[in-house]
């Protein structure tokens, strides 16, 4: 052992000692010289190390930028000496240490203690500075992936010393696929850094009706415009649009346009920042604000008086204002410029905005082809919106279809219901805990929830629920005793921590169609599974000899049971089933957010409120309820996109006066079944 | 009834007799919403006074701890703080993690001259003479993030996402302020809020994504807190955002949340702290093996627990320095006292009762911990921050002015108690 | 005259006369004992719980009215308690920033205008939420006797309208339940949004300190209000127990029974039910506006839908349809919440592990909802029944 410290401290000093000693190559000299901008590498200051290794040309330098990237490199504390790592062998008495390689020669450089090397951590942006760096080199190598990998470079940071290679890339290129995406890249390169402008041109017409967001990323920043004022129109501009203050308002694509009822936008240009724009210009004397005015008051205070006036008196806007025109009469301050001076300077000057590209040819196929693209685009986020309602009316569905048949069929106030959608998420949870195979522990996790709160809701029937039959209210009360004990005692469990539940890798990612319209698989799952249990329910209820049995327990007992129906058999079994498809629920919900103690309570109320709107003992009613509510919430937001509370709120306030007027939900049962 | 509250009567009378020890209240929640968080502050809190006591206590006598429970609720924030100074005698407080409750105890702390802790980062805009505020001032965290944002990335669009409550509100307000002295555009600042625990991320998600369409660089700047976070990074990973085209960065993502979710597809998007549990120094080293020692394997260590650890250690220090639990005494010993933090540099407590701490810039590995790229020196925290008009002027300073909202053009204190 | 007639009553209802004594005994004892005028054996802190817990009881009558005496089970009470509070906290927040503004500006350079006075009190109040300007409800904010008058017109009105629509249209039943937790609901929401203009999630804070009332303890403060509570409560115990003795408590007692028959008598159900409502409505918000300043801070948290579940468990352990039971409950389950959560409670150690009651209190109190309901439907006030002497009835 201590022979072994003492090889390991002989290695590393001979490392040391004799490392410098060594003449020093070409490459090593590029990289000691710039070794303080290697380590501790920024963004602004890594252009010229990058230049001038992507200049060096050799493999060794295309090497080392590749293990930079990738956070491969280290460097000897003491000396500073960039190495590379093969391995990080661990002693028998957990001493790590590092075997080190050339980071030119690729040679070993033997062991020295891992606390004696750092790794070299460029952030981000220099690790895509660097990937930028590599793109001449990667677009001409023989690795697919690797020519696949520079395009993504290419793709978020494209350099005008980029368009060479890239040409050339795309003549030997065989792989079709590849040489697709390459010629794309190239008609964004040409848009961003063509000298030519019948070629942007031409680059611009050939991208019209592409709805991808990197396509309305290259050609907007082609419409930025700059808002300019004058005496008189210019002739020679580009003009993009004229504004009129406090009238006009301006379009995406540099034009300008009236106000409409439809869409809230302001209009461009305030009075006030007219005139600032005049006044910036030199085409009107400044205009003095109240903050203005009062430091030129405060400044000129002499003994508690400004001119003459007693600072105590200066208590409202118009004895200032009254000093202050005191202090231009004396000549000390510049006049106030009056409102009706400020409105006769604006109304005699114009303003005007100016596109930064010059060439209106480029600027106007631009805004053709953005015009057509956004109409699409217009239609797609409304296809996008009604995909969201969709998406959240199936999650409220999914959380309400328990609900739908303990409260629903059997007029049971369930508030612990919740809780089951809670203890359904846990056992997921749970499962993976013992089956770390994502799919195997989900389908095994599907029925497992299903019997976990299958058998919860029969003994919650049996030993609660049963004798409250003849008193709702109550329930409403027992439920909520039980409710908060449960939330309480998964606390005391599982702790407060939120649980992971992780989706198999089948249902990450997106079903995309294109860069708007798109929704994660987990989405759609959770819809399936909404679907699924709606037809399983209306099977169950219509087909069945135990959903008969329910529905003719649940509207005459007496009757029911003189048919030879044990109704609380029926009973047990109805609470039970409810409760299961609730534990079900859970797992889907867990899957999409998250498992906590309060996840039940934070559906109940919703769920409550689906299935009154829709109408209660009817399963298409809670559908109907689910869906009107999602599509409402969403619709609600896109008009106030900043604001998901406010949605919630005018949600439910919407659904409160909707009661009022249709009091048996949008589905009410008719006849006897509807009185209570 | 009488017999209830007289019963009660007698028992609080009791326990208000019953002085002994050194008394550390703690004030986290231990049920609610907020637990999730909390919870484990107090654990922090008995394992420091555990050790302290291990070597001998302070003063010669033993440290007891008090733990209450205000149950996420914040007005029971203000009758547990009562509580703790008035019945039992707390000598001082480490507690709170919402900026709601910090407010909603303060009046207390200062009607009763108690001496609160506050660990947690937040948005500034107070500075209260019986708060010693050891978690980040906004120039501590968000600022040095925004600036990484617009100088190492790159990024020409913000969007600002929060949670619907105090610190967002207040710190994005600085960040609006902050990121238009920069040149941003109004027009390109996005910001949205959402309620706690808000779990339908996918059109807010969209929204940012499409942001991207005039070609600009967007960034995220998250404020979202607790539980919502989880959600919102599912939605990320399902939409297939990387964090080399929108980069999102939190300041209330941990180690801690995201022990709760898989990272593997999170990888890259950044976190700012003042200490990450991956930063490399002994110090560190032995604090996590002994928080895995007390509380098992798979807990994780965060930055509000070094506040925790620095705050209490530098209590004691200024308890030893001044002989006493007084707290007039205790607050002047504060002033100046230095604390190597886990990260490895020194922390100092500031006459505005703010620390001067690194920021960390880190990135979310895989295993759920981060990759610190990012390291600044010490920086001083600022109650009053200097982007906003009205906050500009102000200075804060307990030792020399004594005051902690000072205006530096009237030259005067503009007032000794907070705003609540 | 008018003498007779009430002191008639009182002894029609010896239960109103045991209350009073009870309550007047405590108040004595409270005082004697207390900081503020007494030998301080009571903390300051415990006497704040006193007299919240006082303000829970006067809110958990009006729970009782609406529900155990007219058949309602509101589940959105405790929403027009926390707009109580926040109405009164509008003017303590309001008030006492405009002193603070008013104190520091006699360093200004210039004497504030009117419009930077107001300026100041809003960065002042909404810097925290990231606004500066004073919202337009908070018109009246400066006027003490208007902002009291908000304290019943505001809730009063939002009963009204809510009551009006949903009655007329017959919702009743559990619909109303849910309906009013939908309501409830809509109010905590729109008031978490910083944009409502309240101060979003941060609600109202600092409310114990009473504008122009700095240099007194809170010792003293505490004291007075629960000396208030109680007479509030007292004054809320006599009108409940008289409305209930009356013809109208005969007629919503009828209507708790048999809805459909009172109305087949002729009598307009559903003006009863409004007028029930709308009434509880005002108890809750008065009860409100004693509480907040009491726990110092209102936010919206206090209004979600769970507070009013639990008033309703309280009033169920209570025993409904005694103006007495609800008291009892609320006193009761209040008081040993706030034991059990404060930690004071033992832990018991087993063999296994300890139960801490902080972590226990909750699954307890939740199963005990349980077997009340099943064993005691009458709750507590159903044991008190049983004693002749005391039944009142």
């Amino acid at each position: 052992m201590i022979r072994f410290f003492v090889r390991l401290f002989l290695l590393s000093l001979s490392i040391a000692i004799a490392l410098p000693a060594m003449a020093q190559s070409d490459f090593e000299e590029v990289l000691s010289r710039n070794s303080k901008l290697i380590q501790k590498s920024s963004s602004k200051t890594v252009g010229p190390v990058l230049e001038e290794l992507q200049n060096f040309g050799s493999n060794a330098a295309e090497n080392f930028l590749y293990n930079w990237k990738d956070k491969a490199l280290y460097f000897i504390k003491d000396t500073g000496q960039f190495v590379y790592v093969a391995s990080f062998p661990v002693s028998a008495d957990g001493k790590k240490s590092a075997v080190l390689r050339h980071v030119e020669t690729g040679e070993a450089l033997g062991e020295v203690l891992a606390s004696t090397i750092k790794q070299v951590k460029p952030n981000s942006g220099v690790r895509a500075k660097i990937a930028a760096a590599m793109v001449p080199f990667q677009l001409a190598s023989d690795d697919a992936e690797l020519r696949a990998a520079s395009l993504a470079a290419l793709s978020r940071d494209f350099q005008s010393s980029h368009l060479l290679p890239l040409k050339k890339a795309i003549e030997v290129e065989t792989l079709p696929d590849l040489k697709e995406q390459m010629k794309r890249a190239y008609i964004f390169g040409v848009i961003g850094y063509g000298r030519d402008n019948a070629e942007i041109e031409t680059a611009i017409y050939s991208l019209e009706g592409d709805l991808s967001l990197d396509v309305r990323a290259a050609l907007n920043p082609l419409l930025v415009s700059q808002v300019l004022v004058a005496k008189q129109l210019p002739e020679d501009v580009n003009l993009a649009r004229i504004i009129i203050p406090e009238k006009t308002i301006k379009h995406d694509d540099g034009s300008a346009g009236r106000q409409s009822l439809m869409m809230s936008s302001e209009y461009e240009l305030s009075l006030a920042a007219s005139y600032d724009l005049m006044a910036a210009a030199g085409l009107a004397p400044p205009f003095i604000t109240p903050d203005m005015r009062n430091k030129i008051l405060i400044a000129a205070t002499v003994d508690g008086r400004i001119a003459g006036i007693p600072v105590a008196s200066l208590a409202s806007e118009e004895s200032r204002n009254q000093a202050y025109q005191a202090l231009v009469d004396n000549g000390t301050a510049p006049p106030m410029v009056g409102e009706a001076e400020r409105q006769k300077a604006v109304a005699s000057a114009v303003f005007y905005a100016v596109y930064d590209n010059p060439s209106a040819e480029v600027t106007g196929a631009a805004r053709t082809v953005l015009k057509s693209i956004n109409v699409r685009v217009g239609i797609y986020k409304f296809l996008d919106l009604v995909l969201d309602g969709l998406s959240l009316a199936s999650i409220y569905f999914l959380a309400a279809i328990g609900l739908a048949i303990t409260f629903g069929v059997m007029r049971v106030i369930n508030m612990a219901h919740g809780e089951f959608i809670m203890m359904g998420a846990y056992t997921g949870y749970v499962i993976q805990l013992f089956i770390p195979n994502y799919t195997l522990s989900i389908i095994v996790a599907l029925p497992a929830a299903f019997i976990i709160t299958f058998l919860a809701g029969v003994v919650m029937e049996r030993l609660v629920i049963r004798h409250l039959y003849k008193r709702p209210l109550e329930t409403l009360l027992a439920t909520f005793g039980i409710s908060i004990a449960l939330q309480q005692i998964a606390k005391n469990i599982f702790g407060t921590q939120a649980r992971p539940l992780t989706s198999p890798a089948w249902l990450d990612g997106a079903f995309v169609v294109n860069d708007i319209l798109s929704i994660s698989n987990i989405r759609i799952a959770i819809f399936c599974l909404g679907l699924l249990f709606l037809g399983l329910l209306v099977f169950v209820m219509k087909r069945t000899r135990f959903g008969l049995d329910t529905r003719a327990v649940t509207q005459n007992p007496a009757m029911a049971a003189s048919m030879g129906i044990n109704p609380d058999r029926i009973n047990m079994l109805t609470f039970g089933f409810g409760s299961g498809i609730a534990g079900i629920a859970g797992v889907a919900i867990g899957l999409f957010s998250k498992v906590t103690s309060e996840l039940g309570s934070d559906y109940i109320v919703q769920s409550f409120m689906t299935v009154v709107v829709g109408g209660v003992g009817n399963i298409w009613g809670t559908l109907a309820g689910a869906a009107m509510i999602g599509s409402l919430q969403k619709g609600i937001e896109w008009f106030n996109p900043s604001n998901t509370l406010a949605a919630q709120t005018y949600m439910i306030i919407f659904i409160i006066l909707f009661i009022q007027f249709r009091p048996r939900g949008i589905i009410a049962l008719k006849g006897r079944a509807a009185e209570e | 009834m009488r017999k209830v509250l007289l019963a009660s009567a007698m028992m609080c009378a009791v326990a208000s007799q019953a002085v002994a020890d050194i008394k550390v209240g703690v004030l986290h929640s231990l049920s609610g919403t907020m637990a999730i968080s909390e919870t484990t502050l107090k654990d922090t809190m008995l394992m420091l006074i555990e050790e302290q006591n291990a070597k001998g206590g302070l003063l010669g006598e033993k440290i007891e701890a008090v733990v209450v429970d205000p149950a996420s609720n914040w007005p029971l924030f203000a009758e547990k703080g009562r509580e703790l100074l008035s019945v039992h005698d707390v000598d001082v407080i480490f507690g709170n993690w919402t900026s709601v409750s910090r407010k909603s105890v303060l009046p207390v702390i200062e009607e009763l001259n108690g001496l609160l802790f506050y660990p947690v980062q937040y948005e500034g805009e107070e500075s209260s003479k019986n708060v010693f505020y050891t978690g980040a001032a906004p120039n501590q965290q968000a600022i040095p993030a925004t600036d990484y944002f617009l100088e190492e990335l790159g990024v020409e669009k913000f969007a600002l996402l929060g949670t619907d409550y105090v610190y967002p509100r207040t710190t994005n307000k600085i960040l609006e302020q902050y990121l238009k002295d920069n040149g941003i555009a109004a027009s390109d600042i996005f910001v949205n809020y959402t309620p706690f625990g808000h779990s339908d991320w996918s059109k807010i998600v969209a929204d940012v994504v499409a942001l991207g369409a005039d070609g600009k660089k967007v960034g995220v700047i998250s404020t979202i807190n607790g539980d919502a976070n989880i959600g919102f990074y599912k939605e990320l990973a399902a939409a297939g955002i990387s964090a080399d085209d929108i980069p999102v960065v939190a300041f209330s993502v941990g180690e801690e949340e995201l022990s709760g979710l898989d990272t593997s597809n999170l990888v890259g998007h950044l976190a700012a702290w003042n200490y990450f549990q991956s930063a490399e120094s002994d110090a560190n080293s032995a604090f996590i093996s002994a928080w895995k020692a007390k509380m098992g394997d798979e807990r994780v260590t965060n930055d509000p627990m070094e506040a925790h650890y620095i705050g209490f250690n530098m209590w004691v220090e200024a308890v030893t320095k001044a002989g006493t639990t007084d707290v007039d005494k205790v607050r002047d010993a504060m002033y100046g006292l230095t604390f190597p933090n886990l990260t490895g540099g020194i922390a100092e407590m500031l006459p505005n009762h703010h620390l001067s701490k690194p920021v960390l810039i880190g990135e979310i590995q895989a295993d759920g911990q981060f990759d610190i790229i990012s390291k600044t020196t010490e920086v001083p925290g600022d109650a009053w921050t200097d982007f906003l008009a009205e906050s500009k002027v102000l200075v804060s300073d307990w030792k020399d002015l004594k005051c902690g909202m000072y205006n530096t053009e009237t030259k005067s204190c503009v007032q000794i108690k907070s705003i609540y | 005259m008018e003498r007779t007639i009430f002191t008639k009553f009182l002894f029609r209802n010896p239960s109103i006369l045991i209350f009073l004594g009870v309550l007047s005994v405590v108040c004595i004892a409270v005082t004697i004992l207390g900081e503020g005028f007494g030998i301080g054996i009571i903390s300051t802190s415990f006497i704040k719980t006193l007299g919240k817990t006082l303000c829970l009881c006067m809110i958990a009558i009006a729970m009782d009215l609406v529900w155990g005496f007219c058949g309602i089970l509101s589940l959105g009470h405790f929403a027009f308690f926390g707009l109580g509070g926040y109405m009164i906290g509008m003017w303590l927040m309001f008030a006492r920033t405009k002193m603070i503004v008013m104190q520091a500006s006699v360093n200004a350079a210039l004497p504030l205008t009117p419009a930077e006075i107001s300026d100041a009190v809003g960065i002042q109040i909404f810097g925290v939420v990231g606004g500066s300007d004073i919202p337009v409800i908070w018109s009246f904010a400066d006027m003490f006797w208007a902002q009291i008058a908000l304290v019943v017109l505001v809730p009063g009105l939002v009963a009204f309208v809510f009551g009006w629509l949903a009655f007329r249209s017959r919702v009743n039943g559990v619909y109303l339940s849910i309906l009013t937790q939908a309501m409830t609901l809509a109010l905590s929401l729109y008031l978490f949004q910083n944009d409502s203009g309240l101060r979003g999630n941060n609600g109202l804070s600092g409310l114990q300190n009473i504008p122009g009332l700095d240099d007194v303890p809170q010792s003293l403060l505490s004291i007075s209000f629960f000396l208030a509570s109680a007479f509030a409560l007292a004054v809320v115990y006599i009108i409940a127990t008289a409305v209930t003795k009356s013809k109208l408590g005969n007629i919503i007692e009828g209507i708790r029974d048999n809805e459909a028959r009172v109305r087949f008598l002729g009598y307009n159900v559903e003006s009863y039910k409004l007028f029930i409502f709308v009434m509880t409505a005002i108890i809750a918000a008065v009860a409100g506006a004693l509480y907040y300043p009491q726990a110092g801070i209102i936010n919206p948290a206090e209004l979600a839908p769970i507070a009013s579940i639990y008033l309703a468990v309280w009033v169920a352990i209570g025993g409904r349809g005694r103006v007495y039971g609800a008291v009892i409950g609320a006193a009761f389950v209040s008081l040993l919440s706030s034991y059990f959560t404060g930690g004071q409670a033992p832990d018991i150690p087993l063999g296994f592990g300890t139960i801490r009651w902080t972590e226990w209190w909750l699954v307890l109190l939740g199963f005990s909802f349980v077997l009340v309901t099943l064993y005691a439907p009458k709750g507590i006030g159903g044991l008190v029944d049983r004693l002749p002497r005391l039944g009142g009835r």
